[in-house]
Formats: structure tokens, sequence, C-alpha cells
């Protein structure tokens, strides 16, 4: 039996008729389109009225399939949908086909213009033919929540699911939770002290009854789809029997071994073999470094074991792997250091007094190295002019093209510190100052009264090789003021790289176990990037922080509960409807070459060794359809995309070209639709 | 007939970049040629070579396939099969003597509207140049052509079965 589509173009009022004669497309498609019963023209289809007159016609001429040339699907595609499933049609036989953004908004020709939408109306009308009905599929969600890094966001989302009464796993790869924010001393532009406002979150998740904290632990393996994933947990040994240890301390003060500690103090302080990465250290379970442990280096010592009062060191401990099932994953993994050794010419690594934006937090943090005095690495000589270098490896296509955001900000936040601590003149070299959040722009006023000096220019060089006696033993900032337009060198004793935030090392990699994108950089790409910030394209996988793209700690934390929020949303609704876009083999017919197994992004097929055929695991499939376009029998269909739909569409967008079956050019009308085909 | 060329071209374009990047084009009014008529496929990774055959031989003077960014294509990375999958597919055409001029791959992010409309008027400007395809009729008349494309269809399984 013959389909009966209703057409109806919308005018968007004058946004579309201005630019497209609807009234003709209407007539046209009614008069030329095979199967058209019924064709329109609206000022508003998405009113309340012009639904209604598509639910009428629905009853009423007994339509069976619609097609509604109006904006972007992107926008009015569900609204649609519901009108037609209110009057009892299968929301999935309804097709938009976009008559806006695509024609008149691009347009400057109407009769072109006209042409290209009945085209698109064609197209649509031959492909809604061939759509079959769907049905949605809904899953149950698993109320318990995977957050993945315990930096300010991760904890943030943490705590808002877990005081909500829901549970949540919390995996951090290092000993302790608290993140970048744990090494600052200070916080822009308030100048509260970090670990003030930090370590009462961390003991809050630390202590949280709805919270198990899984630290110096990894995400091996995350399988299942939105509502309910499975994830592998690698705990690595800590070598310490974490419900033994009460935390007292003794065994990483008697440890002999020190080293340097490269990840908490950035390379500026030293730690034990056996140890917390801070006093404050959430939770206050050591962990053996096999790496530079005597005992696994050579069976000797076992200080810590002899010393114990709990006799929880355990050197053969092993890693362990668990598995959590979880409805929702929050990726929270924050962000890491630009190298800056890569730009040689500013001398770090080299000359002993130039340091990274993150060796200074430690330098001035109370808790760090010289209790926070600022002194040269001679550790007694406090500097007489410190120099601070912004966008280091940020803004320049050489090294990252973004802009950090923040480092300005800590600059300046540097600048107060050295001000306040010690006797020096700073200088800031700038390229442009941003400080466009609420409380920045008046604390750099604050920083000019206090008398920072602001230098606009990029820095060409750092260097130690002096010119004259002044420069003599000093190092020498070489920079075009691009304000004066001249060449310059200004002598100072330190000087302070403001590093590039840029995404962790293993975030592609990372993000693929996750199932997410990310940027060429390596930021995880949000649903929208305005307006659905924390979701993603995989269902049930949200971020938050800096993994996202570089931020201050005001807008980490704003995510995280925005992450929290989100999944708080898909917990109390206890089930999620996901789209029946989806591949299906046709069993019979597979050959079982499995080509499309290794073709899928998400494992999402299975081969069936005894049947010696593919199958696909409809619950892990996004429906990209790659492995329809890849199956060399053709027994793939993707559903709502299939050969037969988009050749359809094919057909019916080149309704007016020279061999299409619909026809030549548009002098050539079809024949009518008789009342015998109808 | 004096009316000027229009050429026909059909877009295949990916439902989360690239066609976000044609809306983007029209919130923003950038105007462009109205040649190219765009079907949506769920990805650039979805676009089987013989979509683009067919448009061809159904009387389109020319096709884009556009997707996300390499690393940014929402399904991971299936944009890099459409890569390969496009090479190919251009071989094919010149062994049948069209001009690989007339398909083109584009990446446009959900941001690069104009990008987007700047690809689809230099797509029609070369197409336009290169005048109306009439491939179908070509391509009958040349037993050995079809041969060739059978055979490259075939090379094109077996790639497809290593590249993964
Ligand atoms: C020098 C400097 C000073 C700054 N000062 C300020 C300031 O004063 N005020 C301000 O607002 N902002 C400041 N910032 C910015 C601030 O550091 C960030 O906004 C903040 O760290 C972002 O928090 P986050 O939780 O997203 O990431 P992070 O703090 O980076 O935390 C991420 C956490 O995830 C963990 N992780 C990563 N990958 C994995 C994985 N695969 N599995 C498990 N765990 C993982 C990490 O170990 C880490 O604990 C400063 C930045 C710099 C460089
Ligand atoms: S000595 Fe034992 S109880 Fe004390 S911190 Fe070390 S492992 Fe824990
Ligand atoms: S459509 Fe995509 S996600 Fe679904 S089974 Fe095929 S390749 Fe996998
Ligand atoms: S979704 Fe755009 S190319 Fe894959």
């Amino acid at each position: 039996m013959a389909e009966r589509v209703g057409v109806y173009v919308c005018h968007c009022g004058s946004n579309i008729a201005g630019m497209v004669d609807v009234e003709e497309v209407a007539r046209w498609a009614g008069a030329n389109l095979k199967d058209v019963v019924v064709a329109r023209d609206y000022k508003f289809m998405c009113s309340s009225l012009g639904q209604a007159m598509i639910e009428e016609d629905i009853k009423k001429e007994k339509l069976t399939r619609v097609v509604v040339g109006a904006c972007s699907p992107h926008l009015h595609e569900k609204t649609f949908r519901r009108a037609c499933q209110n009057a009892g049609m299968n929301p999935y036989l309804c097709q938009m086909t976009n008559l806006r953004e695509h024609v008149s908004w691009v347009s400057v020709d109407r009769k072109l213009a006209t042409e290209k939408a009945k085209a698109l109306v064609s197209a649509s009308v031959e492909r809604v033919k061939r759509q079959a009905p769907l049905e949605p599929m809904y899953v149950k969600v698993n109320p318990a929540t995977l957050v993945i890094g315990g930096g300010i966001a991760g904890l943030q989302a943490t705590l808002e699911l877990a005081d909500a009464g829901y549970h949540v796993y919390l995996v951090e790869r290092e000993p302790s939770i608290g993140g970048h924010m744990a090494q600052f001393d200070k916080t822009f532009p308030t100048l509260d002290c970090s670990a003030c406002i930090l370590t009462p979150k961390m003991s809050e998740v630390g202590q949280h009854e709805n919270v198990t904290l899984l630290t110096y632990a990894e995400v091996e393996e995350v399988s299942g789809s939105v509502g309910n994933f499975k994830v592998k947990i690698r705990k690595k040994a800590r070598s310490v029997i974490y419900q033994k240890c009460t935390g007292c301390g003794i065994c990483s003060e008697k440890c002999p071994r020190k080293v340097v500690d490269d990840v908490f103090e950035a390379g500026m302080g030293t730690r034990k073999a056996i140890y917390t990465p801070f006093p404050q250290a959430v939770p206050r379970v050591p962990v053996i470094d096999r790496a530079s442990c005597i005992w696994f280096e050579r069976q000797k010592c076992g200080a810590c074991k002899k010393l114990c009062p709990t006799d929880a060191i355990d050197f053969d401990q092993q890693d362990e792997v668990i598995e959590v099932e979880v409805g929702n994953i929050i990726a929270a993994t924050g962000w890491k250091m630009f190298d800056c050794k890569r730009i040689p010419q500013y001398g770090y690594g080299r000359l002993a007094n130039v340091y990274t934006s993150l060796e200074f937090e430690r330098l001035c943090n109370a808790a760090g190295p010289t209790g926070g005095k600022i002194v040269l690495r001679d550790g007694k000589t406090e500097p007489k002019e410190v120099a601070i270098i912004h966008c280091v490896g940020s803004r320049d296509v050489k090294y990252n093209e973004h802009c950090s955001a923040i480092c300005c900000m800590a600059a300046l936040k540097f600048g107060h510190l050295v001000l306040e601590k010690t006797q020096a003149k700073v200088y800031s070299f700038y390229i442009d100052m941003r400080t466009n959040q609420k409380g920045y722009e008046e604390f750099y006023q604050r920083l000019l009264e206090e008398g920072m000096v602001f230098v606009r220019g990029k820095v060409a060089e750092v260097t130690d090789a002096a010119r004259k006696p002044s420069e003599q033993g000093k190092l020498i900032v070489q920079f075009e003021d691009t304000l004066l337009g001249k060449q310059q060198r200004i002598p100072v004793d330190m000087v302070i790289l403001m590093g590039a935030l840029e995404p962790q090392a293993d975030a592609k990699e990372f993000g693929l176990k996750l199932g997410i994108s990310c940027s060429m950089a390596g930021w995880y790409t949000e649903r929208h990037p305005k307006l659905d910030p924390v979701a993603t394209m995989t269902d049930g996988v949200f971020v938050a922080g800096a993994c996202q793209g570089a931020k201050d700690i005001p807008a980490s934390v704003a995510q995280g509960a925005a992450a929290a929020a989100r999944v708080q949303g898909m917990i109390t609704k206890g089930k999620v409807m996901i789209e029946p876009i989806v591949a299906s083999i046709d069993e019979e017919s597979c050959s079982g070459c499995r080509i499309c197994n290794t073709m899928c992004p998400y494992n999402a097929i299975e081969f069936d060794p005894e049947k010696e055929v593919s199958r696909v695991i409809t619950a892990l499939c996004k429906g990209c359809g790659t492995c329809v376009a890849s199956c060399p029998a053709g027994v793939i269909t993707g559903a709502h995309f299939n050969n037969d739909q988009i050749f359809a569409e094919i057909e019916g967008i080149l309704w007016d070209a020279a061999a299409s079956p619909h026809g030549n050019g548009s002098a050539a009308a079809k024949p009518q639709p008789t009342a015998a085909s109808l | 007939m004096s009316e000027p060329f229009e050429p026909k071209i059909v877009g295949f374009l990916c439902n989360w970049c690239s066609y976000r990047a044609a809306d983007l084009a029209g919130s923003a009014r950038i105007k462009h040629a109205p040649n190219v008529r765009i079907i949506r496929v769920m990805c650039s990774g979805r676009v089987d070579p013989t979509f683009v055959l067919k448009a061809l031989a159904l009387g389109a003077d020319g096709v884009m396939v556009a997707g996300c960014h390499p690393g940014e294509c929402h399904y991971l990375e299936q944009n890099y099969k459409a890569m390969r999958r496009f090479h190919m597919l251009k071989h094919a055409l010149q062994a049948m003597g069209v001009d690989d001029q007339r398909v083109r791959l584009v990446w446009a992010s959900a941001a690069e509207g104009q990008q987007l409309a700047d690809a689809i008027d230099q797509l029609v400007e070369d197409v336009r140049r290169l005048g109306p395809l009439n491939w179908p009729a070509n391509w009958q008349e040349d037993a050995q052509r079809l041969k060739a494309l059978e055979k490259i269809a075939h090379e094109h399984a077996e790639a497809m079965e290593v590249l993964s």
C-alpha cells in the first residue's frame, strides 16, 4: 500500500518566505511528488497552531508520513516528532528538512533558493516513505556514580552527589586527592589560603559514608553504556595495608631514603620512599614508591616494617583489580603543566634561577621547601628583582594556540606575594592582560597600586651573558617593548615562567576508554560549547574542570557541581531513553568475515564463533554507521540511516537532474498521483 | 540554452560537526552558492562510496563529503576511516575518467560556518569550470572502465580489511 505523505512548509515569519517561494514549494510538492496527499505552507509551523495542523491532518487525512520543511532539525526535530506522536504516529516517521539555515539564510537568489528547497523537500519525501517505525529504548539508571580525578572539580562533584544521598566511587591516581590546588599557597583574586578552603573538602570526601575513595588507583576499562557502566579499576599496590594503617607517620619519618619529589613539590623538595605527598593528604595512608625503596632494591632496610606500630607494611602486596557498576561517569582529570624546557631561550633547566609557576607556588608556600621564604636556588639570597613572563607556551602556534586563562591572574598573585614578602621589584612581561572574571580586574588595579611593573612585550630571551657591569651575575631579560617598539634588556635575579595549562598527556587515550572525544590539543569535547558544557557526546559521561579546557578554580567548581546536577537528574528520573538509531546485522546473510568487528569504535559488535556470524550489541551501539558502510556483503542495516533510505534521499535530491528517475530538469513534471496509486 | 550552468552537487554532512557548521553558516547569514544539497548522515564514516557513485550516476556534477576534523569525530575516529575510503574512491573515479576535482572531502567543526561556506563556494566554482558531468552516459560506453571500476571496488574491499 502506498504511503500517505503530508508536506508542511514553514514561512518562519519572513525568515524562509523572504527568500524561498514557500507557497510554490508546497504547491509543487502536492502536485508533483508521488504519494504526497497533503501539502501546506504556514507562517509558523512550530507554533501550537502549526503543530495542531499536522496532528489534525494525520487523523483526518490518515497520513502515514510527515515531512516538515522548516529550520534545522537540531532545533525542532523533537517538537515535530512529538506532534506526530500525539496524533498516534510513530515519531520516527516524521522527517525534517532544513529550509532556513541551509537555504533561505544563505542564499541571495530567490529562484535558485526555491529550486534548492524543492530538492530538499523531494529528498525528504522519498526518504520518509522508507523510514520505519522505531521504538525508543529505555534502560534503568544505576544510582552510583564514578568520578575520575580528585582535583577541586572532582571533589565538588563527589560531594554534591554524596550529600544528595548517592554513592560515589572517586578514583584518583596519585596517593592523595587534592589535585593542583593542594600545591598552591594562596588563591587569586581573594588570596585566601588554598589549603584552608581545600582541605576541609578533602576530609569531608575522605569521611563521607557515601564515598568509596580509591586513591593510587586507575581506571582500566569501561564497558556498558549510560545507566549501566561496568568499570574495572586497578588499585596499585601501596605496600601498606589500608585497614591497619593509622596514619601516624612514623614510617616516613624513619625511612632513610630521600628522593626529589617531582610531583607534589614540583621538584623543589624531597620526600621519603614511603610517603604521603603532603601533611594534610587524604587518605593519610602512605605508599611505598617501589622504584626508590631500598627493600625493593636489595631486600635491605625494612625500617618502616620494623617500626610500624600496627604492622601495616606489606612488601608483598599486589595490584588489585576491582569491578564496580555505575550509572554515570564524571571525568575531572584536570591539566598538566607545559614543559618549559621546550623553549630553550628562556633558560629553564639551564639557568638555576629560572622557575616554573608551579615551582614558585611551592617556593612561596608556607608548607613548602623553604617554609614560604622567597629565596634563590642557593636557599638564602632574597631576589632584588623578579621577572614574571606570561604566556609561556600559550597563545603561540608553535606550542599551544589557546590562552591558558589563569596565568595573568596567577602572575598578579605572584607579584603580590613577592612584593609582600620581599623588598624586590617585580616586572610582568605580558602580551595582553586578561582579567575578565569577577574581582579579577580589581585585583589587577590593586597590583598596579602596589607597584608591580607591567611591561607589554614578548620576551625573546633570558640569558646570563652580561653586556655591561650592571648585568654581571644577573639574569637578563631581553624583550621587545611593543608599546615603545624598542628592544630592551632588564637584569633581574629571578625569572618565573607562567607555563601553559595543557591537557593531560594521556587525555586522548583515556578519552578513548570513556568513549569521549577531545579537541586536537586534547581537551575533552563537551556536547555543546555554550548550551551543554558538561555533557559529552557519550550519554552518561560528563566532564568537569580543566580537563575540558584551561580554567580557574571557580569555573572548575561550577562545572563539578553542574556535572553532579546532571547526574542527579538522571538518577532521579531512574531511566534513560536511548535513541533507537542502531545497527543490526542480518545473521542469515552475514559471511562472518569480521571486518565490522574491528571497525566499530565502541566494540559493539561481537562474533559468535558457533554460528560464525557477527552480532551488534544494541546497548553499546551508538549508531555511527561505520560498520554499515564497511560490510562487504552489505548485510548491516543502520536503523533510520539505512542504504535504502539514503539512496532514496539521493534520488529525491536530484529529482531535477538529467539521469534522475524522477524526470529530467525542472521542466518535466512527474505524473500526477492517480487515485489508484493512493 | 542560454542559462548559465548551475552544477548540482550532493553534500553528505555528518550530524555533529559539519551539519552544524552548515547550520552556523545559516545563523550567521554567511551567503554561499545554493548548489550543494545537503544530506545528513550520522558520521562521515557512514558515507559508503556507493553513495557518491550513486549521486554521480543519477546526474550530480559533484559530491562533497564533510565531517569533523581528524581527532574530533564524535564517534572517536570514524572520519579517519572516511578519509581512507575517500582516497580509494578518488582513485576509482580517476580510473573511470571522472575528474577528481568533482568530489571533495572537507573537515568543518561546528564552529566553522565560514570555512564550510568557503569550501562549498570553491567546489561549486571548480565544478562549474569543469562543466556538466553527464557521467552515466559517459561510462556506459566504455566497458574497460567498468572493468577498472570492478577491480578497484575489489581492491577497496581488501583495503578496508587491512586498514582497521
Ligand atoms: C601556577 C598556577 C597557579 C594557579 N593559581 C590559581 C588560583 O590562585 N586561583 C584559581 O582559581 N586557579 C588557579 N590556578 C588554576 C587551577 O590550578 C585550576 O583551575 C584547577 O587546578 C583545576 O582543577 P581540576 O580539578 O579541574 O584539575 P586538577 O587540579 O589538575 O586535578 C585533576 C586530578 O585528577 C587526577 N587525575 C588525572 N588523570 C587521572 C586519571 N586518569 N585517573 C585518575 N585520576 C586522574 C590528577 O592526579 C589530579 O588530582 C592556577 C594554576 C597554575 C598553573
Ligand atoms: S608507620 Fe604504619 S601506621 Fe604509621 S603511617 Fe606508616 S604504615 Fe601507617
Ligand atoms: S553503527 Fe557504529 S557503533 Fe553501532 S555497531 Fe556499527 S560501528 Fe558500532
Ligand atoms: S561524527 Fe562527524 S565525522 Fe564522525
